[in-house]
């Protein structure tokens, strides 16, 4: 599993840039950023380096942050991957709560994946997907 | 356990029958003794003879604070000085002090009102109360010494202050029941744990009859865990008595009325129509005994219910439910009279929920509209936006069955809602203002 920075926000103008400018005072670099929206807040999805002390530096500032485990499984950038992923998911009656994809420079991709329950992981890398650690996606931090 | 079995547990037809005989000899106590009473009803064209069932009463003028003011001191007051055995005063901060007074009789009647009390929390003969309200005008210390002497118990008055000898006088003389504020009783537990007690273990006593200040559910709860008692709240007014109008059995679902001597009524506090039983509104008091004060339909800006509903511990008086706050608190949102506690009542049977909230009015066309700000807790999964819709959708059904009113549940982030020293500010009403 790796942790994935949950932010909320109430969707009003400017707390999306407040969000962000907190994180780069602190210094601290995202790799990736998703948004999911309702009328009147949003939660934002980030993966960036040490985000145990990115969560805590949001706190500090007044947000309500919180790290969220999800599964990052590693898969070739080309057509079908994704398929694939899902197509095993569905098969063994895995129910997924959200997900999002990202491409890498070294010509992959990552498949993120929020998965009910504790075995999806294991049952992933059993047959064989590729399941990132947190070292392999961003800086990790101690806490 | 009952104090005076015979009348605590009367038939509600009978008590009914006492209320109605004894309302119109209070009504005629008023009119006979006091001007004030004889003009006002003179004015409504009502005499105590109108009085055939408890419905009449609503025939009847209220009397405000106000009015008590204006009478400072003996205005009000329906016996001659040989008959007056004590006055009590409120406590000016609001303005003019008010003046009761009591004849041996009405002091009498208060005392056995909370002995009903002492009864409720286990008391007999056997127990040692100690009695730490302040003692004076305040009628919190004489009253609950009172109590004690009628039911026999031993009374250890050492009013407030003076913490810690008074919790040394609390084990060493084996108190059974302490009679105090929720914030002192409060007080000594921490002071008794500091002192190297454990008083919920190490202490005998086993029942606190608190009142004379708000106290939240939480507040309560620490209370009675950390002095390991049961807790009775009490409820009480100087202008009406004191400690002992009403107090709250072990059943905990309301507390009881002392009906034989106080009819009580709920009204709107904007249309002044009498309400029934269930609704939320603006507590009215009439006393039924009492000699020297007596007062016909007390507006006392106290909202709460009337529970009328059989209780377990067998009481047949009437309960009133918790104090929801004052009628100067009451918002009128789209015609429905709405309190914020009541509000704040909801929010607190949700733990997922900060307590932290605020409310803004605004107007959507010729409607009120309400928005309710809250914050989730810190460990509430906000990465769910399937929990947090679902949250507020329960949230939202929750006030709609309470309130009568929808509201708009807007969740915002920390700090959002301001965090003042003091009091609150829990409404921002924008409703008026140009947008």
């Amino acid at each position: 599993m790796i942790s994935q920075l949950t932010v909320f926000l109430t969707n009003e103008k400017g707390r999306l840039a407040a969000a962000t400018r907190t994180l780069a005072n602190a210094n601290i670099n995202m790799k990736a950023l998703f948004i999911a929206d309702t009328a009147d807040f949003g939660i934002l999805r980030i993966f960036c380096d040490t985000p145990e002390r990115a969560a805590a530096e949001l706190c500090e500032a007044g947000f309500r942050a919180t790290l969220t485990p999800v599964i990052a499984v590693s898969v070739a950038d080309e057509p079908g991957t994704l398929a694939d992923l899902l197509g095993f998911c569905e098969g063994a009656s895995m129910n997924v709560e959200y997900g999002y994809c990202f491409c890498t420079a070294d010509g992959r991709a990552i498949d993120v994946l929020k998965i009910e329950g504790d075995q999806a992981e294991a049952v992933l890398a059993e047959a064989g997907f590729t399941i990132l650690a947190p070292e392999d996606v961003y800086a990790v931090d101690a806490r | 356990m009952y104090f005076q079995p015979e009348i605590e547990t009367m038939p509600r037809e009978e008590l009914r029958e006492l209320q109605v005989e004894r309302l119109r000899e209070s009504l005629r106590n008023a009119y006979e003794n006091v001007e004030l009473y004889r003009q006002r009803f003179d004015e409504a064209g009502v005499t105590p003879d109108d009085l055939q069932s408890l419905e009449d009463l609503q025939k009847f003028p209220f009397v405000v604070k106000q009015d008590m003011r204006d009478a400072y001191p003996f205005g009000m007051f329906a016996r001659e000085n040989a008959d007056v055995a004590r006055i009590h005063a409120s406590s000016g901060t609001t303005g003019q002090a008010t003046v009761v007074g009591h004849t041996a009789s009405d002091l009498k009647n208060w005392g056995d009102c909370f002995a009903r009390g002492i009864a409720m929390v286990g008391g007999t003969k056997d127990s040692t109360i100690q009695v730490s309200y302040g003692y004076g005008l305040f009628t919190g210390g004489l009253g609950a010494h009172a109590g004690g002497e009628a039911m026999g118990c031993t009374v250890i008055p050492t009013s407030s202050g003076n913490t810690k000898r008074q919790i040394q006088m609390m084990k060493d003389c084996k108190t059974d029941i302490l009679c105090c504020t929720p914030s002192y009783a409060l007080l000594i537990a921490d002071t008794a744990i500091e002192m190297g007690y454990d008083p919920a273990t190490e202490f005998q006593v086993s029942g606190g009859i608190f009142g004379a200040e708000p106290c939240s559910e939480n507040m309560r709860q620490e209370i009675a865990d950390k002095l390991g008692l049961q807790y009775c709240d009490v409820y009480g007014l100087s202008e009406i008595m004191g400690p002992g109008v009403a107090m709250e059995c072990k059943e905990r679902g309301g507390l009881h009325i002392a009906e034989d001597q106080f009819f009580c009524e709920i009204i709107d506090p904007e249309t002044l129509e009498v309400l029934p039983d269930g609704e939320v509104g603006e507590l009215v008091i009439t006393t039924l005994t009492r000699e020297c004060s007596p007062m016909i339909r007390y507006r006392t800006r106290d909202v709460t219910t009337i529970i009328d509903e059989p209780c377990a511990c067998g009481r047949t008086h009437r309960k009133i439910g918790r104090l929801l706050g004052r009628t100067d608190d009451m918002l009128i949102i789209r015609g429905v009279n709405v309190f914020p506690s009541q509000i704040e009542q909801v929010i607190t049977e949700f733990p997922e929920i900060a307590t932290q909230y605020q409310i803004v009015l605004t107007t959507r066309g010729p409607l009120d509209h309400v928005e309710l700000q809250v914050e989730t807790e810190p460990d509430f999964p906000i990465d769910e936006v399937r929990a947090l819709e679902d949250l507020r959708s329960r949230l939202g059904a929750a006030l709609k069955s309470n309130l009568q009113v929808a509201v708009d549940i807007k969740f915002v982030e920390p700090k959002t809602i301001t965090r003042s020293e003091g009091k609150a500010k829990r409404v921002i009403d924008l409703r008026g203002e140009t947008n």
